[in-house]
Formats: C-alpha cells, sequence, structure tokens
C-alpha cells in the first residue's frame, strides 16, 4: 500500500492528512517535533490569556487519529534522503515514503540586531515559545515591563496577551502607524487609537537599536534607534514577522528560495515530494494577483485540500478564490475580502472610501477601480460581514454603487445588533464621484 | 535619555486576575450577607426577623451588582474571558470544590431535612433561616414562610444580581443583554410573583395550585397530579383555564415557538433553570465536558429520562380516571389509546419525513418509541388499578420526584455547577430540553451559520459552549449546527474572535449542508467535493 509521509501537524498538514484519508486507504503518517496533536497556532495567545487550557486548541480527540487510521509520530525529520525514498529522524528512525509532502510552516524573524539571541528575546510562534512566554513573562513580577517590536498581527496579539497579565508594555513600531504597510491609513489610526486607549505604550516611527543584558546574561534594556531612549525591560517580543521554514528541504537539497519552491501542482523539484501551506513559495503565478507567499492559515488550509486531491489521483492545481482575512486587535474584530491596498502598495486604478464611527471601535474601508467603479474588496472593523457574500459580488464584478446599495444583505453581525449600514451608506455615496449608473 | 515608561497615561486600568478594591468592597458586602443568612440557620438574632432579612438580602445583592460594575464597567466592553482558566473558582479550584460541596449540602439539607433550616408546621412557627423570611412571605402571600418561599426568594434574587453582572459583562452585545432580561422577567414576575400573588386568592372554599405558568410538563412533572388537576377543577373556570393553558403549553405553543425561534424561545429566554444556568452558573459554563463520549452518554441517559417521564405521567394520570364513559368521557382505555395514538403520529411521522436525518439514530428512536407502547399494553392487559407491572404509580411518581425532581435536577444539577458547569441537568436530565430539542434537530427554522471559510478553529466556540457541543467541529467544515441540545445561548457567536457563527431562523432548506471543501478554495474543487 502507498505510505503518504506528511512532515508537520499544522492546519496544512493535518487538512492533507484528513483529505488523503476521506479519498484513499493509503497509509498515512504525519510527522511533528512540535506537538504530539495538532492544533489551532492562532489560538495559542487564549491558552496565555487563561482563556483556554492548550488541550481546548486540539480540535480533534486523540482517537479521531486512530479511528481514521492517521499515524502519528512525534519527532523532528533530521533529512530527507531524496534519492532513497526516506526521511530520517532525529530518534534514529528511519521512515520510508511513497509521497512526501512537507509542510513544515514558518519561523520568526530575525533581523541581526545585537542582543536577539539574549535569553528573555522571543518571537511567538511555536508551542515552544509559549511555554518559553511561561517562563520569562509570567506575571508583573517577574517581568516588570515588556518591549515588543515589529507592528504586525503578532506583535498587536502578544501585546494582548501581556496586557491581560497586567505587563506594562512598550509597543515599537517602524511605521508611522500600526500595520499600515497593510492597512489604509484611515484603518490604521483608528487601531493606534485602539491600541493606545487600552494602555499600550505604543511607540510609531522607531526601530530597535541595541537590546542590552545585565550582568547575568540577562535582557536588561533595549535602545531605540532614532532617540537613544533606553527603555528598562525584562522582556523583548521579536514580532517583525515570519518567514517559510525552509532549513531541512534546502540541507535535503530541494530547491528554495524565500520559501520551498513549488509549481501548482504543489510539487517541488523532486519527484514524490511536495510542499504546502506558510513554507512554500510558488513559482506559476495565482490567480486574483494573490502573493507567492502567503503565511495563513486559510491558504495552508485549501493547499491541503488541493494536494489530497493531487495525490489521491485528481492532478487538479492550487486555484486559491478571492483574499480574505480576518484578526482581532484587542476588541476590535476585524475582516477583509477582496483587494484593499494600504497607501504604499495601492495600485493606479484602486480609489477608497471609508466610514469610522465617531466611537472609533468600527469602520469600513471599500476599494473599487477608478476606471470601470467596479467594487474591488472591503476592510471592515468592529463589524461582522458574510464571506459568502461577497465572495458572490466579486464573482459577479458588480459595482462600487451595487454594493453600498445592497450592502445589507452582506451583514452577519448577531441578532439585534444595532446596523450602521443606514449611517454608512450616505457618507460612502458622497465620497464616491458622481455617476449616473 | 533614560525611562521606565508606566501605565499612568491609560484611559483605563488594565485587565488584571487579581481583585481591584471595588470588587474586593463588594466581596466583603457579599460574604457578610452570606455569614447573616448563616447566621440565621444557627437561630443567632442580630435583630428582628425584617431586620435581619432586609440586611442579609440586601447585602448578597449589593455585593453582586458592585462587583459587576468594578470588574466590567471600568473597561472597553468585550469579551472578558482572561484569566478564566487560571481562577480556582473557574477552573475546578479548591474555591471551586467548596462552592460546590457547600450548595450541595444546601440543596440535601433543603430538600430532605428542611427542619434543620427551620420549617415549623403543625402549631410550631418557623425558626431560624426560614422564620427570616416570615415577614416577607406574609405581607407577599399572607402565610408565613416554606423551605420553598425561602429557595424561591434566594433564586429569583440570584437570577436578578446575576443576570445584572451577566449584562454588565456582555455590554457589548445585545442579544446576550436581551435574553438575559428576558429571564430576569420571567423568574421575578412567572416564577414568584404571579404563583404567589395567586396564593392570595386561597380560600376555604377556593385553592388553586401553585402554578409557576412558565414551567411546562415534563419539566414541571407534577402538573398533572390527581391533587393539582383536582384543584384546578374544583376551582371553576379559572383552574380549568389554567388546566388547558397547561396542556396547551406543551401541545400548541412550545411546537409553534420551537418551529420558529429553536428552543432557545423557551431554554434560554423563559426556563427558570435555564436563567439559573447563564446567570449564576455563567462562570462555569466552560466546565462541561466536549468529548465525543459524553455527547453519547448524553443522548442516552436523556432520552430515558424523556421515556421515564412519559411513563410515570401516563402511569399516573391512568390511576385516577375511571373505567365508565357515562361518568366522563375520559376513562382508562380512552386516555391510554390517546398516547398510544399521539406518539405512533409522532413516530410515523418522523420516520416517513425525517428517516435520514435520523441515521443511525432511528433505532434507539423506535426502541424508545416500542418500549413505551409495550408498557401502556401492559398498563392495560395487566390493569391492576394502579400499578404499572409491579410497580404502583405512585411509587414510580415518588422515585420520579426523588431522582429526576430532587437529585438531578436540584443537586447534581446546580449543586455541581462548579466542578461540571452550568447545564448538566439541560443536557443530560430535562425531559423538557429532550423533546424540544428533538423538534428542533428536525423540524425548526433555527440554526447556527458559519462564515465562509473563516473559521480559525481556535477553539473558543467549543470551550465556552455550555451544553458541550463541539461548535468547531462543524464551523471549521463552514457547516451549520443544528444541534438539538443546543439552547441558543449566543455564547459561541460571541466569543468568537474571526466573526464566523451566526444564531439564525431561515427556511427549513438547505439547513443542515455537510461541506469537505470550504469556501475560498477552487470553486469546482468545492463543488466536486461539497456534491459526494
Amino acid at each position: 500500500m502507498k505510505h503518504i509521509v506528511i512532515i508537520g501537524n499544522g492546519i496544512s498538514g493535518a487538512t492533507a492528512a484528513r483529505h488523503i484519508r476521506k479519498l484513499s486507504s493509503y497509509r498515512i503518517t504525519m510527522i511533528s517535533g512540535e506537538s504530539e496533536f495538532f492544533f489551532s497556532r492562532t489560538a495559542l495567545m487564549y491558552v496565555y490569556m487563561g482563556h483556554m487550557k492548550f488541550r481546548d486548541t486540539e480540535p480533534y480527540e486523540p482517537h479521531f487519529w486512530r479511528k481514521n487510521r492517521i499515524e502519528l509520530k512525534k519527532a523532528w525529520v533530521k533529512t530527507i534522503e531524496t534519492d532513497l525514498n526516506r526521511v530520517l529522524l532525529d530518534t534514529g528512525e528511519t521512515i520510508a515514503y511513497d509521497q512526501l509532502i512537507l509542510a513544515t510552516g514558518s519561523k520568526s524573524n530575525k533581523f541581526g540586531c545585537l542582543g536577539e539571541d539574549l535569553p528573555g528575546v522571543q518571537g511567538l510562534y511555536h508551542k515552544q515559545d509559549l511555554e518559553q512566554l511561561e517562563r520569562t513573562a509570567a506575571n508583573q513580577k517577574v517581568c516588570k515591563h515588556a518591549v515588543i517590536v515589529g507592528g504586525g498581527l503578532i506583535g498587536v496579539e502578544l501585546a494582548e496577551m501581556l496586557h491581560s497579565r497586567q505587563i506594562p508594555v512598550t509597543f515599537l513600531v517602524r511605521e508611522k502607524s500600526f500595520w499600515n504597510g497593510v492597512l489604509p491609513e484611515e484603518n490604521s489610526e483608528l487601531l493606534n487609537y485602539h491600541i493606545k486607549a487600552h494602555g499600550i505604550d505604543l511607540r510609531l516611527g522607531v526601530t530597535l537599536k541595541e537590546i542590552h543584558s545585565d550582568n547575568q546574561g540577562k535582557v536588561k534594556s533595549v535602545e531605540i534607534a532614532e532617540t537613544g531612549e533606553i527603555i528598562h525591560c525584562n522582556f523583548v517580543g521579536l514580532t517583525t514577522g515570519v518567514s517559510p521554514q525552509i532549513a531541512l528541504a534546502e540541507n535535503s537539497g530541494i530547491a528554495t528560495n524565500k520559501g520551498i519552491l513549488v509549481n501548482k501542482f504543489l510539487e517541488t523539484n523532486c519527484p514524490n515530494i511536495y510542499a504546502i501551506g506558510d513554507c512554500t513559495e510558488q513559482t506559476d503565478p495565482l490567480p486574483h494577483g494573490r502573493k507567492s507567499i502567503e503565511a495563513v492559515w486559510y491558504s495552508g488550509r485549501m493547499m491541503g485540500e488541493t494536494v489530497a486531491q493531487i495525490i489521491t489521483g485528481n492532478r487538479i492545481f492550487y486555484k486559491p478564490g478571492h483574499w480574505f482575512n480576518s484578526a482581532k486587535f484587542f476588541d476590535i474584530e476585524y475582516q477583509t475580502y477582496g483587494l484593499v491596498s494600504s497607501r504604499r502598495n495601492m495600485p493606479e486604478f484602486e480609489a477608497q472610501i471609508h466610514w469610522i464611527h465617531p466611537d472609533k471601535t468600527k469602520g469600513v474601508t471599500l476599494s473599487y477601480d477608478k476606471n470601470n467603479h467596479l467594487f474591488l474588496g472591503i476592510n471592515t472593523f468592529g463589524i461582522r460581514m458574510k464571506h459568502e457574500t461577497f465572495d458572490q459580488w466579486l464573482n459577479d464584478k458588480i459595482t462600487i454603487y451595487q454594493v453600498i446599495t445592497k450592502l445589507e444583505q452582506a451583514q452577519f453581525d448577531p441578532e439585534f445588533y444595532k446596523s450602521y449600514v443606514n449611517n454608512m451608506r450616505p457618507a460612502l455615496l458622497e465620497s464616491l464621484p458622481n455617476l449616473a449608473l | 535619555m533614560n525611562s521606565t515608561p508606566t501605565n499612568s497615561f491609560a484611559f483605563i486600568n488594565p485587565d488584571s486576575y487579581g481583585l481591584n478594591s471595588g470588587q474586593k468592597i463588594a466581596l466583603a458586602s457579599g460574604l457578610i450577607g452570606l455569614f447573616f443568612l448563616v447566621l440565621a440557620v444557627f437561630q443567632v438574632e442580630i435583630a428582628s426577623n425584617l431586620t435581619h432579612f432586609i440586611l442579609a438580602l440586601g447585602l448578597l445583592g449589593f455585593g453582586v451588582i458592585y462587583f459587576s460594575l468594578a470588574a466590567y464597567r471600568q473597561k472597553f466592553a468585550g469579551i472578558k474571558n482572561d484569566g478564566v482558566m487560571f481562577n480556582s473558582l473557574s477552573s475546578r479550584g479548591i474555591i471551586g470544590w467548596l462552592i460546590g460541596i457547600s450548595l450541595t449540602a444546601f440543596y440535601i439539607v433543603l430538600y430532605f431535612y428542611p427542619s434543620f433550616l427551620g420549617l415549623g408546621g403543625n402549631d410550631i412557627t418557623n425558626s431560624g433561616l426560614i422564620a427570616l423570611f416570615d415577614p416577607f412571605s406574609l405581607w407577599l402571600n399572607g402565610n408565613p414562610a416554606t423551605q420553598w418561599f425561602v429557595y424561591g426568594t434566594l433564586y429569583t434574587l440570584a437570577i436578578l444580581v446575576f443576570g445584572f453582572k451577566f449584562i454588565q459583562k456582555y455590554w457589548h452585545n445585545r442579544y446576550q443583554q436581551l435574553r438575559t432580561i428576558s429571564v430576569m422577567f420571567f423568574q421575578l414576575g412567572f416564577a414568584f410573583l404571579i404563583p404567589e400573588l395567586m396564593s392570595r386568592l386561597n380560600s376555604d372554599t377556593f385553592k388553586l395550585p401553585y402554578y409557576d405558568l412558565k414551567s411546562i410538563w415534563p419539566l414541571n412533572y407534577y402538573n398533572f397530579d390527581k391533587y393539582r388537576v383536582n384543584s384546578f377543577i374544583d376551582a371553576g373556570d379559572l383552574g380549568l383555564a389554567l388546566l388547558i393553558f397547561g396542556i396547551a403549553s406543551i401541545f400548541i405553543i412550545t411546537p409553534i415557538l420551537t418551529y420558529k425561534y429553536g428552543k432557545r424561545w423557551y431554554c434560554s429566554w423563559v426556563c427558570g433553570c435555564g436563567g439559573l444556568a447563564e446567570t449564576v452558573g455563567d462562570p462555569f459554563r466552560q466546565l462541561s465536558d466536549k468529548r465525543l463520549s459524553a455527547w453519547k452518554i448524553e443522548r442516552w441517559v436523556i432520552h430515558s429520562v424523556v421515556v421515564f417521564s412519559v411513563l410515570m405521567t401516563t402511569a399516573v394520570v391512568y390511576s385516577y380516571l375511571g373505567d365508565d364513559s357515562s361518568v366522563y368521557w375520559l376513562t382508562k382505555p380512552v386516555f391510554l389509546s390517546a398516547v398510544a395514538g399521539l406518539l405512533t403520529v409522532v413516530f410515523t411521522l418522523t420516520m416517513v419525513f425525517k428517516r435520514k436525518e435520523l441515521g443511525k439514530d432511528a433505532i434507539y428512536g423506535a426502541m424508545g418509541y416500542f418500549t413505551v407502547i409495550l408498557v401502556l399494553i401492559g398498563l392495560f392487559v395487566f390493569d391492576q388499578n394502579d400499578h404499572v407491572f409491579f410497580f404502583k404509580s405512585s411509587e414510580l411518581r415518588k422515585s420520579y420526584g426523588f431522582l429526576i425532581g430532587s437529585v438531578f435536577s436540584g443537586i447534581i444539577g446546580t449543586g455541581f455547577y462548579p466542578i461540571f458547569g452550568s447545564r448538566v441537568w439541560c443536557r443530560f436530565g430535562c425531559p423538557m430540553a429532550a423533546i424540544l430539542g428533538f423538534q428542533q434537530r428536525l423540524f425548526s427554522r433555527f440554526r447556527i451559520t458559519t462564515n465562509g471559510g473563516q473559521c480559525i478553529s481556535c477553539g473558543n466556540c467549543s470551550t465556552y459552549c455550555e451544553m458541550g457541543i463541539d461548535v468547531r467541529s462543524y464551523a471549521q467544515k463552514g457547516e451549520n449546527i443544528v444541534r438539538s441540545s443546543c439552547v441558543g445561548c449566543g455564547i459561541c457567536s460571541a466569543v468568537c474572535p474571526r466573526g464566523v457563527l451566526k444564531l439564525e431562523n431561515d427556511n427549513l432548506k438547505g439547513r443542515i449542508n455537510p461541506t469537505q471543501v470550504l469556501l475560498g478554495n477552487d470553486v469546482d474543487l468545492m463543488a466536486l467535493m461539497n456534491q459526494r
């Protein structure tokens, strides 16, 4: 019987395993050194905050894997012997495969700053990072002050986590406004306000020069490059993004660039070896302007669904639909559908209109094509909108006017919630060019 | 330049696990109030009964209200679950166990040893805790207090003040606020004030049974007991109206509302058991068991209770009916045939129209149905007047009242809040919930919809489901949640960080939508996989 080996038990690997089982009776082995069972990486923050226990982040009970004959192996893979079709584990064991799927995920970025390898400096990605955090920043007593470097989604999550344990946080962000490399300025400003309102010491437009240690070799303070200011702290969170975890592939002779290179069939340059999820870099262009490297949950899941088809004989290619994503910034939920660019990345044809509620906890930004007024995408803050509806509207290629007219159809807020569509509609229409359509 | 920034510029206080000074004052107030009640149990007089009563309940109520203001209103509106898993009270720590044991002890004394609480009777006046409630009871219904009056007053107070707390906690969520106001209203008005005031109408010639109008058979398992039916009938038009209302509640009102809104209209908007679970029990909702094995046990236990309650009620009613149709049209044979007929109609309709949705459970449904029918036939064939086979119907009724009414719903259901979570009774024991759930699963417009492909499997929804439903297992597949046990509390939707879940009433068509590949991927692949 064909033996499928999957390296990595995150959302990509676990989805691939589940779907291969649905579609075939191949032998499946899933290897991970990080954790015994698949868990939701995005939920690690809730474990630290005390909303959940770690086992609550595991979407399947242990018997699920047994019942579905998905063999789990807790070990790190040392090398892949591509010519012999087998992997070597750190336990000394070797496992032969007929087909291999790499789903090794990402790793936290470092940028070569002095002191970044000191104890007390870390990123937040792996389960082990969370365990480390529990040691260095368990409470206000062991961590009197924390500094977070890097204004992205993981940075703001880490800020919320530390804040939940009453640890004062200074948040250093290189950009002039939080996450404005991704969000339009109007959205970014709303978040600046919200982060500060929670008591986070948000510093915009500053970078880290150096991390200093005390005489025991632990973190003592950081120095800000622009001002020379020294901030005392016991913990430094480096959250300057993640990049594909390619070391294993690289060492095993599998072609890589920033990520493991795969074509649209998710095949690497080695026969019988596929790669999916965060660790991949697509060499064929993707539809809907999707990027060649996407470190998001949903892309990993979709590649897992696709690779299962390919391996079980339905050779389709990876074809993600319209972009969508979501996040939560302290109390503000964020959803996005389609294309909404930051000022930095805005293509020439894109224009945007905004509505922000005076209480600065809710807002929307819609983008459209200046030339033909077609709707391009939406960002929502503090308001829930329907994925299905926007996906349909993007497929149907309707105009921005049509979207605004029937925006209530896309609402997904709980029952009895106040609808803001009537508040926002006049403001949105007013900022549109007045064309009869 | 050298600085250590502080939080002094914060607009709000940082969230904390410890108690702030306001919470400490509130806690002290509540504990003193509780202590006063304990003093009363031990017959320590600190003032007149009325003063003592007002002081104790006032301090308790003030404590909870002030605690919730201090805990939640200093912060931004939003999800307030920080530290739930570290808090001794809410994570089966020492405080949780102590409260569980105290509550259980209270229930045992209440149900079986009310004299310990100072219950008088037969020329002996009340003393202790119960005497404390005498002035209030006399003012409200004209009679001295009983242990049930004490319990009812404390129960209602608990729902009101902890309901207030819940509203503060979910300040951003109107669904949560409205349904909490609703349970507070129904508890205060329907369960407490109306029956108490109704009993004022009683005299030597006119007597209505104590009737909480929203407590529907079979939850109210004693509603058709002989003494109640007699006094309904003896009380003339009003009594008859109440009796008809009691029958209509389960056979007409309940099916209509459950069709339109799901069982939540009752379980989390009206019911007193649900009301207590949602307010007092809120800190314990995450303790429910989410394992598949628990779900299996749940289905066996709760459906056994329904069968038991239907049989028990049938036997009880059967025992006091006559044989002579010239005296009264509803005779023993007519009644038995009616019960069997109704069950057969429900069974046949379900098997004809919903056979597919039941799957393997159809076998169990059929087993339950045929058990009941066989017993009904047995009742008739081996007619020994008031015996169901070897059991006297009054014995059956008594053991139901003891096992289900007292031990299950009271001692395990509420006493074990801090151990098994707040909805143990509703999930494993309530026959009303089973009947509503059966309809909700098969014939209702209610479902929880999921938002395309947005789920990140984080598990907040499953963790905070008080009914132990693994909500995530549906959400991560983009599938609607259509489960008989769902009480529609809406907390899964509230705690979801990605805006994935929404409680809705909509068409029956497409309500159950199994999916393999989620929205976001190749549309051809989605179509291919989801059609299978």
